[in-house]
């Protein structure tokens, strides 16, 4: 603001000047002219006081006359002048407020303002997205439908004014910036008290690198979450204690590899990291045996590091050699049916399309379906542009860069109860992976489910805390009763509770809870609120762990509460 | 050698001179205090004013700030004189006259130390 105001009296200095020293001069002249009484004898010339009021009426071109009497020859020679250069020191006046207006830098430093003082006003947590192309804007879905405020940053002005067009609920200050620039970053709230955390999630490493460097001096309190492609760019970051590194490629790989050594764990973690009310993804099932890797770029290698399993033999294809020393290795690009049956295309249980050329891509998948049709398809997505093409040739299995990067960076940020609990799901067996599968499936009615945590403590769950003071008991399944009616259980599972660093996963309904216990949940939106209102308000947990019905607040209970008692102490013994 | 420099310090040391010609005198006699160098003064104080807008240094915040004060005391000496001979019609009487210049007094007192200020600033500046 004050710079804004600041710029607007320092432009309009030489006006305002030129405005003052017109009107003195105007009204100075007219205090010197001689007048004209009615009768044609000469009058004395007119007191400032009269003179200012004439020029104020004039210069504005309002007009009213001559005003006190009729003007002498020689007043009205001196107003003529006048009307010209006051007239002419308004408009310069007026034209340069508005080419100040229209100037870019000005609009710009208003802008900007504007959005400094928004996030300055943030209230509620919030997080920092720097870059909102495809990635960011699936991410900011995402925390939208979640309910946090979020401050979008991105270098493109046209995307930003793009994102007006989003209906999103919360609060979300936007601003066409360069976040490498650490002004712009304090600007959008990096050193703000409510600021969870930053996602730089441009489509450029060294970008990427810039912010995450920034933030971690600016304020080193706060997480910071980088996308990254290249690994030598993701070592840099590593090395200054980035906290969470994105690399997409190699979460692929890793998802991919473990679709092949263990399906029922996939998929489970694919229900718990999807982004929350988007469709659940199809069940992948690729196969063991051969592949063939087209395309031995960062992709390619991530997937050739994550898939040397047992019982899979990889083939390289690629255009300029590249490949490993042990593996083997076909020269060309995989779009042409020689160099795919060279490797072995017939004998091959499925293929990765990996380069970072779509319609390559695209190219090679359909190629290799041709001459084996049992073959299964992982095909790898680079721009979200090209959705129409790959939904039409629907692949076994798609690696679209964007959504893996917004899935992992939604479940890092939603719980980091959530990880602990996915590393154990990568040791469990696959028939517990299926059955908790099948169960969320069939509570979320075939959308991804909301995934978070809660806390039984005295700020997050004010009326359990206190019920758990009292030693009240609280099992797993009193807390999933609806507070609406006590009977029905809320469509949520509770995956996993975790007390002074122990976890226990999957616990039984009977399951006694304690104070300060974490408890990870997965289940529809509306739940959560629901649950919340359990967790915050002592009547509703009343009803749910008793089924008594006490409404009312404390006014409520202190009128008729007291009246209740009485009755009873007046009722005579029987 | 700055022309702006220049032109900012002619219109302070300018604002006060007149000011202070307008104030001397005998604070009830009409006849001391010409009504001319008041409204020169206004002009002048306005027009320092508006030199000093956009100067977000304290020092500059201090200058605006005496500029304005001396800008509202006199207009209320010009807002006086009119109501007198003009609306009221009780003429420059030697109270009206002394509220007048003694609006003007007030106004001369803040341009001083606008003076002042000017004066420090040009100490403190060093080669």
């Amino acid at each position: 603001m004050n710079s804004v105001f600041f710029l607007v009296l320092r432009r309009m200095r030489a006006p305002l000047i030129a405005l003052i020293v017109f009107y003195a001069i105007a009204v100075l002249g007219l205090t010197l002219v001689p007048g004209v009484n009615a009768d044609g004898t000469p009058a004395p010339p007119m007191s400032f006081f009269h003179a200012f009021y004439f020029i104020s009426y004039t210069a504005t071109t309002i007009g009213f006359g001559e005003i006190p009497t009729a003007f002498s020859d020689a007043q009205r020679l001196w107003v003529t002048a006048c009307i010209y250069f006051t007239v002419i020191g308004w408009t310069y006046s007026i034209l340069t407020l508005l080419a100040l207006l229209q100037d870019k830098s000005f609009q710009h430093t208003l802008v900007a303002s504007r959005f400094a003082r928004r996030v300055s006003r943030i209230q509620t947590p919030f997080y920092l997205v720097c870059g909102c192309g495809e990635t960011g804007g699936l991410i900011c879905r995402a925390l939208d439908l979640m309910g946090f405020d979020f401050v979008i940053m991105d270098k493109n002005a046209q995307r930003i004014e793009e994102l007006d067009l989003e209906d999103f609920k919360t609060n979300d200050p936007a601003l066409a910036a360069d976040a490498r620039l650490s002004a712009n970053l304090l600007m959008a709230g990096v050193r703000h008290a409510r600021c969870r955390g930053v996602l730089a999630v441009t489509n450029d490493d060294e970008c990427n690198l810039a912010i995450a460097i920034n933030v971690r001096l600016l304020n080193p309190a706060i997480p910071v979450l980088t996308r990254v492609r290249n690994p030598a760019v993701a070592e840099n970051m590593r090395s200054f204690g980035t906290h969470h590194i994105v690399n997409a490629y190699e979460r692929f790989a890793e998802y991919l590899a473990l679709a092949v050594s263990a399906p029922e764990a996939f998929r489970l973690i694919e229900i718990l990291t999807g982004l929350p009310g988007s469709p659940l993804p199809e069940v992948h099932r690729p196969p063991r045996g051969k592949w063939i890797i087209c395309g031995y770029g960062h992709f390619g290698q991530a997937v050739a590091h994550y898939m040397s399993l047992p019982g899979i033999e990889l083939t390289i294809v690629d255009p300029d050699g590249d490949g490993p020393h042990d593996g083997r290795l076909v020269i060309g690009s995989g779009t042409e049916a020689g160099v795919l049956h060279e490797a072995g295309v017939m004998e091959a249980g499925g293929i990765v399309a990996g380069s970072n050329n779509d319609i390559a891509n695209l190219s090679i998948a359909m190629m290799a379906k041709q001459l084996n049709p049992k073959l299964y398809v992982v095909a790898r997505q680079n721009q979200a542009a090209n959705d129409l093409l790959f939904e039409t040739f629907r692949a076994d299995f798609s690696m679209v860069h964007t959504r893996v990067v917004a899935q992992e960076c939604i479940s890092i940020l939603t719980t980091p109860l959530l990880a602990r609990f996915l590393n154990a799901v990568r040791q469990a067996d696959e028939a517990w992976s299926k059955a908790l599968a099948q169960r969320l499936e069939s509570i979320c009615d075939g959308l991804v489910p909301q995934v978070w945590d809660i806390r039984l403590e005295e700020i997050s769950a004010p009326a359990v805390h206190k019920a758990l003071r009292r030693q009240q008991r609280i099992t797993v399944a009193d807390l999933l009763r609806d507070n609406a009616e006590r009977d029905a259980m809320l469509p949520a599972v509770v995956l996993m509770v975790e007390r002074d660093g122990r976890s226990f996963l999957l616990p039984e309904d009977g399951f006694q809870l304690r104070e300060g216990d974490a408890i990870l949940l997965a289940g529809r939106h509306r739940v959560r609120s629901v649950l919340d209102l359990t967790l915050k308000n002592l009547n509703a947990l009343d009803y749910v762990l008793t089924g008594i019905d006490q409404r009312g607040g404390w006014v409520w209970r202190a009128l008729f509460g007291k009246e209740k008692r009485q009755q009873s102490a007046a009722k005579p013994p029987e | 050698m700055n022309l702006e420099k220049v032109v900012f310090a002619f219109f302070i040391v300018f604002a006060a001179t007149l000011n202070f010609g307008f104030f001397i005198g005998d604070i009830e006699r009409p006849e001391l205090h010409n009504v001319y160098e008041l409204f020169a003064a206004i002009v002048v104080n306005m027009i320092a004013t508006v030199l000093k807008f956009g100067d977000r240094t304290q020092i500059g915040a201090v200058h605006l700030s005496t500029s304005l004060v001396a800008d509202i005391q006199l207009i209320a000496a010009a807002v006086t004189w009119a109501l007198a001979v003009h609306v009221t019609g009780t003429g420059m009487t030697p109270d009206v006259t002394a509220s007048v210049v003694s609006l003007s007094g007030g106004a001369l007192l803040a341009n001083i130390i606008s003076v002042v200020i000017l004066i420090v600033e040009t100490v403190m500046m060093r080669r």
